[in-house]
């Protein structure tokens, strides 16, 4: 292709000015997403969880989730007859009661439990998406942070993966990805909910044991059922404002 | 008298903090990104970064809009609320990264200057062609069992049984059509 000085003249400040809107990066959220309308969180039905590992399971595809470690999981607790009619007496291994386990998250579901005295029940954890949360007033570089959306995110391009985060999220909900050696963790499908999905987990849930909640939308059922549910968030104490909210949930959940 | 008398040294190291002042906010332009600040201590385009990510669950909504039937068939019985993902798996998969032929000398080059993020595996999309792109048909040996197996843990009230005793190892397909799983819903299809 043989170009004359002249419409080199003319191409370069061109070429000068798409490279400036290749610089300016990628575009916000969908243009119809107003982050000021929503406050996200989840609503996480005990009874109706049936621990069958579909939410880690499409949480890992969803996300690209490295094996071994976990967004989300499942944990299976078992308390006995014996401690629910003995609260508070002091035994000689008191951390065996409840009886917590969680094989690979619970990715491929739960060994048959025959035992049928005591009380089962599943427990999916995942981010809290606290209100005021722990792990972003640690980040030295501001690289991770609670959004206008109520959404805890981490900004992976200004992460240095000191792991100051990963210690002070009470949950354990956050991990070093081992590629990336940046902080990882759920995003509440940041980039579905934007769009107007439900989340992975949710979506892959065959009993409907989790649910998207939008706490700004006047016309979410969680209004009514908090109302009328006795719900509960992990570790109240910690005053963390947790947005994980929990139906029927066990004293013995830590 | 004049204050100002011997005071040279005082006006220079004012001059020089001054400097170092200007040279900082010139610093300071270039390095911090244009959106840190915009909604707190945090580099607001990394929101819009996070929501690129490309989503796999395509939401039953996708699915329906071409299987209405399975919708209809499935809202009479008792898997209504299952989502269609929650059995068939995420409607986009991903691909490994087709093997890309050695680059060019003038795009190794630019790479030499601005590295290139690597590219992202394609997905499989079958909603956009149905007919070259299916997804695979689960296993209902290991789907059925993975939430119908019988164990002391699950809620009382969830139909489970134990698959040996039930079924003799009769595929479940046999007798429940997992759209709409009661007997006398029409059986196998």
């Amino acid at each position: 292709m043989n170009i004359t000085r002249r419409q080199m003249l003319i191409l370069l400040p061109a070429a000068a000015v798409a490279w400036e809107a290749v610089l300016a990066g990628t575009p916000e959220a969908s243009s119809n997403y107003k982050m000021s309308d929503h406050w996200w969180g989840m609503l996480i039905d005990i009874p109706k969880c049936i621990g069958c590992g579909n939410c880690v399971r499409a949480c890992q595809t969803e996300n690209d989730v490295p094996d071994g470690y976990f967004r989300t999981w499942v944990e299976r607790y078992h308390r006995s007859d014996w401690r629910m009619t003995n609260p508070g007496v002091i035994t000689a291994n008191p951390l065996i009661d409840p009886e917590v386990i969680s094989p690979d998250g619970g990715k491929e579901g739960f060994p048959v439990a025959t035992d049928e005295s005591g009380k089962y029940f599943f427990v999916p954890k995942m981010c809290n998406h606290c209100a005021d949360s722990p792990c972003t007033q640690v980040c030295p570089v501001g690289a991770t942070f609670i959004s206008p959306d109520g959404v805890v995110l981490v900004d992976q391009k200004y992460c240095l993966g000191c792991a100051y985060c990963v210690q002070a999220c009470p949950y354990g909900c956050r991990y070093i990805h081992p590629k990336k050696e940046v902080a990882d963790k759920c995003t509440l499908c940041y980039h579905r909910i934007t769009q107007g999905l439900t989340t992975a987990c949710c979506e892959a849930c065959p009993t409907g044991a989790r649910q998207l909640v939008d706490l700004k939308d006047p016309k979410d059922p969680i209004h009514e059922f908090l109302k009328t549910h006795s719900v509960q968030v992990l570790k109240p104490q910690m005053a963390t404002g947790a947005k994980l909210f929990y139906n029927d949930l066990d004293g013995s959940v830590r | 008298m004049n204050v100002f008398k011997d005071a040279g040294h005082l006006f220079r190291f004012a001059g020089l903090f001054v400097l170092a002042f200007l040279v900082f906010l010139v610093v300071r332009h270039y390095v911090v990104p244009k959106s840190f600040g915009e909604y707190g201590h945090y580099r607001g385009a990394a929101m819009g970064e996070i929501a690129d990510h490309a989503a796999k669950f395509a939401g039953h909504d996708t699915c329906e809009a071409c299987h209405s039937d399975v919708a209809d068939k499935k809202s009479k019985g008792k898997h209504a609320h299952v989502n269609c993902e929650a059995c068939h798996g995420a409607l986009f998969q991903r691909l490994p990264n087709p093997e890309q032929p050695r680059p060019n000398l003038y795009k190794r080059f630019v790479a030499l200057i601005i590295p290139p993020a690597p590219p992202d595996p394609p997905l499989l999309r079958h909603a956009e062609d149905p007919s070259s792109v299916k997804p695979e048909m689960p296993d209902t040996a290991v789907l059925c069992a993975r939430c119908h197996t019988a164990s002391a843990a699950k809620p009382k009230g969830f139909p489970q049984v134990v698959p040996a005793d039930h079924s003799n190892g009769v595929p479940c397909l046999t007798c429940h059509q997992p759209h709409n799983p009661a007997i006398d819903a029409g059986g196998a299809k």
